[in-house]
């Protein structure tokens, strides 16, 4: 860690990299940044950007249900719960009793209300108010190391995977019929949005989270004609945002989540009127 | 199966067999469809439907809507719930095979605005290798080859949002038939698709029929095609009420009931 901090030190000439603090948060929005601008194109190309907002208004929950289970660890229970929910939510929705959107607003809201009422017992929510726009700048080493590992799962999963997942979304009836396991697409891809958003909380913020899965892919969507270009504009917009956000929330003194959806949102009118005056 | 059925069956085979090379359909599939129920929430939506398709040939499903062809056909697939069995035989040496089923969707989920473009599309149905990386030639050569069949070959670098309903159309064609399948399913393939598009779809229809070795059920509306190109029709409604050619179909009494007389 000394290495790369070092590393850092002299080739950022900044004031604010003499602070570990600022240095951990930089390294944990460079490996953060990438990987939701890569997972960004796929949940809104598949229709989840709901699903993923929900799935964060969750964690919550699984917090709640952890702290009535004993779970010490509120990382492990809000991935516990993050994963059952969204296993549940699409059991039920293969069912196609309702629409997508239906069922996913009642169990978010339930979901969402259970939390609420399990932590507010005792009068000391404010404890978990740190959770709704997330503190990176108190990200520790080892949960880098975390992140890392996320990071490296996610890439293979990605190039394992990814062509089902874009089958899947193109088409469920058509992918069966190419012999694509949709069920299990789906489900593992939910999965891995379950943990990384889950995983990401703590330092991005539950209100935020789901825009910088989204807000990325949406703006390389403007610019881009085919999936070679929005992969790369939506990581590189999700990275610009992430570090200029850091950066600019260190000498602005505002919370850094907040900071970074700015920019992204601000990129994504820009590509907006690219995209139009191009006359896509 | 019958000794009857399948003598009958070969010298339909012999003939069809006469001068075709050796790409097209050799007579000698089967497809047995026996018995499909599907029952969704305590109703019935397909009972006891019974089919036998053979290579080379177009079996054309016509109905009113909600009568269950689509039910039917994503039965057939698999994708839904069913009683009742497939069967893929090979009349001569009367073994079982695999069946593979390729499929040609009514609709499919690309948003205006999408960034994907007719490789990216295909290549996904074809390989693994990732399309969010460098285009793959290998990959990009078969796709071209595959959209060559069809006169589809300049769209590939088109984005499918901004095809027409009929290019869109050929480029699932295309992509349902490779690999070839033994059995192409088409669910409603024509619906917004306009005069050119239409004959140019018929037209790939019959060269299907003519150079490879499938058989092709079709679920359409529209009758000039059923009369045209179809060599058997099933007339549905929850189960079969008619079948036969399309001038026996169209003058039973069944097939006025449902569509009032037209045609």
């Amino acid at each position: 860690m000394d290495a790369i901090y070092d590393i850092m030190e002299k080739i950022l000439p900044f004031s604010w990299v003499e602070y570990n603090f600022m240095k951990n948060a930089l390294l944990a929005i460079i490996i953060i940044t990438p990987l939701f601008g890569m997972l960004g194109t796929m949940v809104i190309n598949n229709r989840m950007a709901f699903f993923s907002d929900s799935l964060g208004h969750s964690a919550l929950t699984g917090i709640g249900v952890g702290t009535l289970l004993g779970i010490r660890d509120t990382n492990l229970s809000m991935v516990m719960y993050a994963v059952v929910f969204a296993l549940m939510l699409n059991y039920i929705n293969r069912r196609r009793t309702m629409s997508t959107d239906t069922v996913i607003s009642v169990f978010a809201s339930l979901s969402m209300a259970a939390g609420l009422m399990i932590l507010s017992r005792g009068g000391n929510f404010s404890r978990y108010s740190s959770l709704l726009v997330g503190d990176i700048l108190s990200i520790s080493s080892p949960e880098i190391g975390l992140l890392l590992i996320i990071f490296i799962v996610s890439l293979a999963y990605w190039s394992l995977c990814f062509n089902k997942l874009h089958c899947v979304g193109v088409n469920v009836t058509l992918a069966k019929s190419k012999n694509i396991r949709t069920n299990l697409v789906e489900d593992t891809f939910s999965i891995l949005i379950a943990v990384i958003v889950m995983l990401s909380i703590k330092w991005i913020g539950i209100l935020i989270v789901n825009a910088l899965l989204i807000l990325p892919a949406a703006a390389a969507r403007n610019i881009s004609s085919n999936m070679r270009e929005y992969h790369l504009f939506s990581v590189l917009i999700s990275v610009f945002s992430g570090i200029a956000g850091l950066v600019l929330s260190y000498y602005l003194g505002s919370a850094t989540g907040p900071t970074v959806v700015i920019i992204a949102s601000i990129l994504f009118f820009i590509t907006f009127v690219i995209g139009t005056s191009r006359g896509k | 199966m019958s000794n009857s059925f399948q003598t009958e069956h070969e010298n339909i085979c012999m003939n069809a067999n006469h001068g075709r090379n050796d790409d097209s359909a050799c007579g000698f599939h089967c497809i047995k469809i026996n018995d499909i129920s599907v029952i969704a929430g305590g109703q019935t939506i397909i009972d006891k439907v019974n089919l036998h398709i053979h290579c080379g040939k177009v079996t054309a499903i016509i109905g009113r809507n909600g009568a269950g062809k689509t039910t039917l056909i994503r039965a057939i697939l698999g994708e839904i719930k069913h009683s009742g069995t497939i069967e893929f035989m090979d009349l001569k040496n009367e073994s079982r095979i695999d069946l593979k089923i390729g499929y040609v969707p009514q609709y499919i989920n690309i948003e205006k605005n999408s960034p994907m473009s007719v490789y990216d599309l295909f290549a996904g149905y074809i390989s693994n290798y990732p399309v969010f990386l460098r285009k793959n030639r290998k990959v990009y050569e078969k796709v071209v080859k595959q959209l060559s069949i069809f006169d589809a070959r300049d769209l590939i670098d088109k984005r499918v949002c901004d095809l027409s309903g009929g290019e869109l159309q050929r480029v699932l064609l295309s992509i349902a038939v490779t690999p070839v399948p033994n059995l192409l399913l088409l669910d409603e393939p024509v619906s917004g698709v306009d005069q050119k598009g239409l004959d140019l779809f018929y037209k790939n229809i019959q060269y299907l029929k003519e150079h490879y070795d499938l058989a092709m059920i079709v679920v359409s509306h529209d009758f000039e095609f059923v009369k045209k190109y179809s060599d058997h029709v099933i007339l549905l409604d929850k189960t079969i009420l008619r079948e036969g050619s399309f001038e026996d179909v169209s003058r039973s009494e069944e097939f006025r009931k449902v569509f009032g007389g037209i045609a």
